[in-house]
């Protein structure tokens, strides 16, 4: 197994693979980090933001419906995620793995 | 299995002649329809754990369920693995108590998910086997790192427990009419039933059955107060914040997170807490393979979030419908019966009558069950898998010896709990959860995340760092206000911040950094070498448990 995991391992594709997941899961968590980071120092620093209400005509404040969005944001962030990943990355990662499992047959 | 049926209903029966004879009692009294519906759940669930005891043969298949659940089944026994009687009822509570400041809790306990996915689920699928200690473990030396594994898990699994036994016995008591010390024993009595004989397949049904009912119940419940409010959140919003004493600030940030340090020390324990705890991680080798992995966690995702937007809902509704209600107001202390956690369970009663409150208070009791088995097992693990086999037999234990010490810590880690619930039962144990998930955030993810991401990481490193990261949240926890002023009684807290994750987690990550970089050892060396390996299997999941027979 460990030879067949550093044969992977100096492949061109495995790398492509690695580096295209690598960018995007630290992009979406960046962007989960961010969303809720953002939220939680409004509320420390500028509360009064949140208080704001949506319109003259309504009690609803800012922060209910952008609380609601940042649970709705990470729902999609992972929807996104697991899309991508099962359609794609597990694709090329199977191909990779066919490859070598077939040079091993034909020696 | 019948004779521990009728054991256990004559136990029922019997508390409840005792406390008819007695004349007064200490909750409220006997509720028939809430047993019968928690009788009927109890029959259920011992006949799944019957079937399930039976298609237990290895331990795979008891620390694992056999790799055998798909991706939708995890992703609702994760939400009921995580959905506890503290979020359904405490958050409710906290929405009836302080309105907005509900929601905060809410997101944070939701965005450790995200997180977990992104980063660690399929690595931990691929590494692993049965406990996150396997995957740390890749790599480093078993020993060490399964002794620190282990004593995080355990930490973390003894005070979850604590605080779900002695809300378990307080809850039941109200709920049920049962004595307190009658509720802890048979939930004790249960979760032992459930993990020893069905281990990972019976746990993970009852969480499912558990959450299935609890998004019912909830959404039940929501549903009727939106109806009442003729389906007009403006019309919900307005009438709360009529009602509330905080009048129109309920809408707003309040003074729940109120310096910067906390607020955002805080948000580290719950978000990457989440991310640490080990009885979620371990419901991830439960799956045959990374993309099933992937899917529970985005089903998991789903349920939480909308579990914790009805909560919202449900704590806004009981504002306006409990707090005038003379039927759920305590006249001596002005605000409802029982305390404000609970609000959501008064208000099942004042939307769907006494039939409903039965159903709800047996739905929390089957919460409670669901919640502390996942926990048992996920401690039963620790010790049987990575102490027991790994660091006293060096994994030279047969598969079924390695199962009989599991079963053994699983009835020893239900005893325990049976008598923590006891011995805690007038102490304040709501700072618990928050300590075990700030220990979950500065020990296990450090170790997990950095042995995946970081090829310099040693054993070196992450022993002494994790330890460090240990003592640091438990020594921050005493001397901090929630033990050292207000349950010591101190004057004055010696560490000033109520949540210690800021400082513990920088503590495990830079100790466990600086000492691996300093490791100049052989076995250091070699353990960056293997990393590329680790990383291949990680990113591929050739090799990985389970995937062999697809």
């Amino acid at each position: 197994m460990q030879d067949l995991y550093r044969k992977i391992y100096k492949d061109p594709r495995f790398h492509d693979l690695e580096s295209k997941r690598r960018r995007f899961s630290w992009t979406l968590a960046t962007l989960t980090l961010f969303t809720y980071y953002t939220f939680v120092l409004i509320v420390a620093f500028k509360p009064q933001l949140f208080a704001a209400t949506l319109s003259e005509s309504t009690v609803i404040t800012w922060g209910i419906p952008l609380g609601i969005i940042v649970i709705v944001i990470s729902f999609i962030l992972t929807g996104i995620y697991v899309y991508r990943a099962n359609r794609e990355f597990d694709v090329i990662a199977r191909e990779i793995i066919d490859s070598f499992s077939t040079d091993k047959t034909d020696n | 299995m019948k004779a521990l049926l009728v054991l256990l209903f004559l136990i029922v029966c019997q508390s409840a002649l005792a406390d008819s004879s007695k004349g007064e009692v200490a909750g409220q009294p006997l509720n028939i329809t809430a047993i019968l519906m928690f009788l009927a759940f109890v029959i259920a669930t011992l006949g799944i754990t019957y079937w399930a005891a039976k298609r237990t043969k290895t331990t795979r298949d008891f620390y694992a369920a056999g790799g055998g659940i798909t991706g939708l089944q995890n992703g609702l026994a994760i939400a009921g693995d995580y959905m506890s009687a503290a979020s359904f009822l405490g958050i409710s509570g906290l929405v009836f108590a302080s309105g907005f400041d509900g929601l905060l809790y809410s997101i944070g306990f939701l965005v450790g998910w995200p997180i977990i996915l992104f980063l660690l689920a399929e690595r931990l699928r691929n590494l692993g086997k049965y406990t996150f200690a396997d995957a740390v473990s890749f790599r480093l030396k078993p020993l060490p790192i399964r002794s620190l594994a282990a004593s995080g898990t355990l930490c973390v699994v003894l005070l979850y427990l604590i605080a779900q036994m002695v809300g378990a016995g307080k809850l039941i008591q109200i709920l049920f009419g049962l004595e307190y010390y009658i509720a802890v024993f048979i939930v004790g009595f249960l979760m032992i039933l459930y993990v020893t004989f069905g281990g990972m397949i019976a746990t993970t049904w009852v969480q499912i059955i558990k959450a299935v009912l609890l998004l019912f119940g909830a959404s039940f419940i929501a549903m009727a107060v939106m109806f009442k409010m003729d389906f007009s959140f403006e019309t919900l919003f307005t009438s709360a914040i009529e009602t509330h004493d905080k009048g129109v600030s309920i809408m707003s940030p309040g003074g729940l997170v109120s310096d910067p340090v906390s607020a955002i020390s805080l948000g580290l324990a719950l978000m990457f807490g989440t991310a640490g705890l080990p009885h979620i991680l371990m419901r991830f080798f439960t799956v045959p393979d990374a993309q099933a992995a992937r899917k529970s966690v985005f089903y998991a995702t789903g349920f939480i979030g909308y579990f914790y937007i009805l909560t919202f809902i449900i704590g806004f509704g009981a504002i306006v419908m409990l707090t005038n209600n003379p039927e759920f107001l305590d006249i001596e202390s002005g605000g409802i019966l029982g305390g404000n956690n609970m609000a959501a369970i008064h208000l099942s009663q004042a939307v769907g009558g006494d039939v409903f409150l039965g159903f709800i208070s047996a739905v929390a009791f089957a919460t409670i069950l669901a919640v502390v088995s996942g926990l048992t097992l996920s401690g039963a693990s620790a010790i049987s898998h990575d102490i027991y086999a790994s660091v006293i037999r060096h994994g030279r234990a047969g598969e079924g010896e390695e199962v009989r010490v599991s079963r053994i810590a699983t009835i020893a880690l239900g005893i325990t709990a049976i008598l923590l619930g006891i011995i805690f039962e007038k102490q304040n144990v709501a700072y618990m959860v928050g300590l075990a998930f700030a220990i979950a955030a500065s020990v296990n993810f450090p170790i997990l995340f950095l042995s995946m991401y970081w090829q310099g990481l040693s054993t070196r490193g992450a022993f002494f760092g994790g330890a460090a990261g240990l003592l640091t949240a438990i020594t921050c926890m005493i001397l901090g206000p929630t033990i050292w002023v207000d349950i010591l009684g101190n004057a004055e807290p010696i560490f000033p911040y109520k949540h210690p994750a800021l400082l513990s987690m920088s503590v495990a990550f830079s100790m466990i950094i600086i000492i691996s970089l300093l490791d100049k050892s052989e076995s250091a060396k070699q353990e960056k070498e293997i990393f590329q390996d680790q990383y291949v299997r990680s990113q591929t999941g050739l090799g990985a448990e389970g995937a062999s027979s697809h």
